[in-house]
């Protein structure tokens, strides 16, 4: 578990999103929601809003006729709602911004009921055994939805996807739902690219032209190319301007600033140049690349974005159950926990880490959160 | 425009030369194309008084109708590959070589003095060839094109007498260490515009100085990253009258002399009005800069991992005046928030994904929206983020109704509406529908049909589309042919259009530039249809597989295909595994 300190932020802030909600007026965008999937029994209510039409005029285009209407085979599609709901008619459920009043008008979400119809979408419940990786652009990874070694000719709601390890991707369907009612209901729309075979050509995606890659990531995997849509110019630029800010070698100085980490119970040290990362997350993740066996958990799960000073109590919580947690030797030759500070004092601060057992930093808390007080 | 009295003067009764002097005033490709349809002697006046011709696929006509329709031309912009062979998805030798325009404009007595490449192949041997042959050349603008070397730089370097523009833009050049900079000899004195920020070697440092100083023409100056802090410091004390600054690698000790020296010149350069570079950057020296940002009007910090968190914030809170702004994500949502607060003339906004290793900052729609809402000018944005809610992108939209180019990737390409659960169709659909002048759209996320409807309905101004992983049927790809009447170049990728949508409207393809379509379900047959049906179309698929023969198979689903309208048939340079239909 986590080491609390590092106080990280959540990866993709929970309190996102309603900046809007005042802005959102009655004046409508025009726009109609449309229950593409034409089920009737949908019960839950979260879809996004959509405001009513101001003029008339739109409403007598005959958008019914252009639309998709979608159900099993021998079922009528229920008449589609044309009057749409203000936004402030107040119903604000808990989850979504723009309910809307009649229920059948929505996109379904609770579609585990399988309402996947011939090429359509749905739930499926692959997104399970997707594994969650936190925010890791530009590495290495293998997005595959349905565990391992997906065959892309089945039938089966499966895709092999891989991407060049620009791991947006990785993050897909992840992230700040979490928790929320919404992370099992992912609805059909989510798991978009159920059934497209994702047929690049298998092998002949390893050929010269990925360089989408960090130089030097081993192109084991089948990659889809293409995704994301950046210049391999730039990426190519940015890789190697960040192995060069690696490979400076520190003098601390306004460049770089070189520290010492020394873990418990491992053979080596190693040097880090804090100036390359800019939160606690990073440099967690940093360090857990480096000293493979720990890991700092996950660190932001608790912490609000922006507050990296944990609350003492917070502290103590997350401190139990974890194996390491990460402590820095202050200028005044103190051990401290790592996280209690915001990041740029803390670079300032800092002159060594260590990865201590979290039985020796038991003692550490306390002291931690009083000094910080002081301090402040 | 022209006053016509009862006695009805004829347009034809005006000697040409009226006319002539009328289009000089007449500057924009397209109102000179319009102006050549009016009649035959306006076709002939215009064609022989246009200077600037602009070619947006280069196999959609030859060098020698070219040639022979324009003989006056001076300046010549060209593009090859398609849009999405940036990003890797087209094989490096598919085309788009520039050699036989140049071979051809050689031998014909056209007196090129510009030429400007996009996407294209440049060998050093078009480079020298280029250089010999048109004795007025002036201005050589290369942007993303590949196959050229220093060696080739340096051809032009030596042989263009008159140079005034070398501008490589984002260009894969091979650096061979020769000393290109020093071929430009010493009665050259004519450049204003140096470009070469994005050669990789290293740079004959004393060479560049005395190249600069002879240069007192000189206004855009963008540097690579092996020229250091103090030779910046040199040049700019011999060029403080630059408009466009790209600085090379931003790295000193605060307390050095060069860094005090660039301080004290920085003062002095009073009309830079334009500012990239910063490579590498020590943040603790970012404040030499200052006196130049309260009149930036563009900033481009998109290579500069190297500055974040509060330099980069307190840098920003100093461009007052900013009008275009590209820059990383590690500015964050907060940090964009400064900017909205700060940069209130802000038109246009690109924020790229950074490379700082795992963990690093999400751009979320939450910036998005402070933007739009300190920055109702903004016309232009390429924004990638992680997220983005319905909600925020009806805000932006109503908040900046002016946009003409939008292009949003959330690097997970089918994520829905992380609050609601739901498609970003809706997000879109008011983007579309508020952004009356939209010319300019991409797409991700979790998009069905609906959103091409809605694209279909309300954007009419639309010319280019970019589509991946959207859609669900043919139906969404319809709407868009359908509906958008203006749309030019349409670019689809991983997005379940086939061959019904592909084949509804042939002559629609027409009007249209190109078209792209990869990873959907077309299948050879369809693709061998519209090959038939439409001959002014060229029908490329393009094959990399080594193990897909070229099957004969039409329901054999094609992996990638480029079509465009073309007046002078297949082109005969496609290599082995483009197999044109």
């Amino acid at each position: 578990m986590s080491p609390p300190l590092l106080g990280v932020e959540e990866e993709g802030q929970s309190n996102v999103s309603t900046p809007s909600v005042d802005c959102i007026s009655q004046n409508g965008t025009g726009l109609k929601e449309r229950n593409y999937l034409g089920l009737s029994d949908c019960s839950s209510v979260d879809s996004s809003a959509v405001s009513s039409l101001p003029e008339d005029n739109k409403s007598n285009l005959n958008l019914k006729a252009t639309e998709l209407r979608l159900g099993l085979p021998g079922s009528e599609s229920p008449e589609r709602e044309t009057e749409l709901c203000l936004l402030n008619s107040g119903k604000l459920d808990e989850k979504p911004l723009f309910p809307l009043l009649p229920s059948k008008d929505r996109i379904c979400s609770s579609s585990q009921k399988g309402v996947v119809t011939g090429n359509k979408r749905g739930f499926s419940d692959t997104i399970d055994g997707f594994s969650e990786v936190k925010g890791t652009v530009y590495t290495e990874k293998n997005w595959i939805f349905h565990g391992a070694g997906s065959d892309s000719e089945s039938p089966q709601p499966v895709v092999h996807g891989k991407y060049p390890g620009n791991s947006g991707v990785n993050v897909m369907l992840s992230t700040r739902s979490s928790g929320a009612q919404t992370s099992v209901k992912k609805d059909g729309p989510a798991n978009v690219l159920k059934e497209r075979p994702l047929a690049i050509g298998g092998t002949s995606l390893n050929q010269t032209g990925i360089s989408n890659n960090n130089s030097g990531a081993p192109a084991a995997k089948a990659q889809v190319v293409g995704w994301p849509p950046i210049r391999s110019f730039r990426t190519k630029t940015l890789a190697t301007s960040s192995k060069n800010n690696d490979e400076v070698d520190g003098k601390p100085g306004p460049a770089a600033l070189f520290i010492k980490v020394s873990m418990d119970g491992a053979p080596y040290l190693r040097k880090v140049d804090l100036r390359t990362y800019s939160t606690y997350r990073e440099l967690s993740s940093a360090l857990e690349k480096m000293f493979g066996c720990f890991t700092l958990g996950q660190c932001g799960s608790h912490v609000a974005p922006g507050k990296e000073i944990l609350s003492e109590s917070k502290l103590k919580d997350l401190l139990h159950g974890s194996e390491y947690v990460l402590t820095y030797e202050d200028k005044d030759g103190d051990w401290m926990l790592v996280g209690d500070v915001p990041w740029e004092m803390f670079i300032e601060t800092c002159k060594r880490l260590k990865i201590m057992k979290s039985s020796d930093a038991i003692g550490l808390a306390p002291r931690a959160m009083e000094k910080s007080k002081i301090s402040n | 425009m022209l006053w016509v009295s009862r006695k009805t003067i004829k347009m034809n009764y005006f000697p040409d030369e009226v006319l002539e002097h009328m289009f000089f005033f007449i500057t924009s490709h397209k109102d000179r194309n319009s102006v050549s349809l009016v009649c035959k002697s306006w076709y002939k006046i215009e064609r022989y008084s246009r200077q600037r011709v602009f070619i947006g696929n280069c196999y959609s006509i030859s060098p020698e109708r070219l040639i022979a329709r324009f003989p006056g031309l001076k300046s010549l912009t060209l593009k090859g590959k398609p849009h999405f062979a940036d990003f890797n998805l087209v094989p490096h030798e598919w085309g788009g070589f520039v050699y036989p325009w140049i071979e051809a404009l050689a031998k014909s007595r056209i007196g090129l003095e510009e030429l400007r490449l996009k996407r294209m192949v440049v060998s050093d041997e078009s480079l020298e060839f280029l250089s010999k042959s048109f004795v007025n050349f002036k201005s050589l603008v290369l942007v993303s094109c590949e196959g050229f070397t220093t060696d080739g730089l340096a051809a032009i370097a030596a042989n263009c007498r008159f140079l005034r523009e070398l501008d490589l833009q984002e260009n894969e050049v091979d650096d061979q260490r020769g000393h290109w900079l020093s071929c430009f000899p010493e009665s050259c004195t004519s450049l204003v515009t140096l470009n070469f920020a994005c050669l990789k070697g290293e740079i004959n440092l004393g060479a560049l100085e005395r190249l600069v100083v002879r240069s007192p023409n000189l206004k855009s100056l963008r540097l690579n990253h092996a020229v250091p802090l103090d030779t910046l410091q040199k040049l700019l004390m011999q060029a403080p009258q630059l408009v466009d600054l790209g600085t090379g690698s931003y790295v000193d000790d605060p307390s050095s002399e060069a860094y005090s020296k660039l301080k004290s010149v920085f003062q002095r350069c009073k009309s830079i009005r334009s500012l990239s570079g910063f490579f590498e950057v020590a943040p603790h020296c970012m404040s030499a800069i200052y006196p130049i940002c309260r009149n930036l009007t563009f900033l481009n910090l998109s290579y500069a991992p190297g500055l974040h968190g509060n330099e980069l914030t307190k840098l920003i809170q100093h461009c007052r005046k900013l009008q275009r702004l590209w820059i990383l994500d590690c500015i964050g949502d907060k940090g964009l928030g400064v900017v909205a607060s700060t940069c209130k003339e802000l038109q246009e906004l690109r924020v790229f994904p950074s490379d700082l290793g795992p963990g690093n900052a999400a751009m979320t729609e939450e910036g998005l929206v402070l933007l739009s809402e300190g920055c109702p000018k903004l016309n232009s944005l390429l924004y990638f983020c992680q997220q983005m809610t319905n909600a925020a992108l009806i805000t932006v939209a109503k908040n900046c109704p002016n946009f003409i180019r939008f292009r949003l990737c959330i690097l997970d390409p089918v994520k829905c509406d992380p609050v609601t659960n739901q498609p970003l169709d809706e997000g879109f659909g008011a983007i579309v529908h508020f952004c009356k002048g939209l010319k300019r759209l991409s797409l991700t996320g979790l998009l069905t049909d609906q959103v091409f409807n809605y694209i279909g309905m309300y954007a009419e101004q639309l010319e280019m589309l970019s589509i991946a992983f959207a859609g669900d049927s043919d139906e969404g790809m319809l709407y868009v042919l359908n509906g958008c009447k203006k749309l030019r170049k349409l670019e689809i990728m991983k997005s379940r259009f086939g061959n019904a949508a592909l084949l509804e409207d042939m002559g629609k393809y027409e009007a249209m530039r190109s078209l792209w379509m990869s990873s959907c379900e077309v299948t050879l047959g369809g693709c061998k249809t519209l090959a038939e049906k439409m001959p002014r179309l060229s029908v490329e698929i393009i094959n990399e597989s080594e193990q897909m023969e070229f099957s004969h198979d039409d329901r054999q689903k094609v992996d990638k295909m480029y079509l465009y309208r073309t007046l002078v048939g297949h082109r005969k340079d496609s290599p082995a595994f483009v197999c044109i239909l």
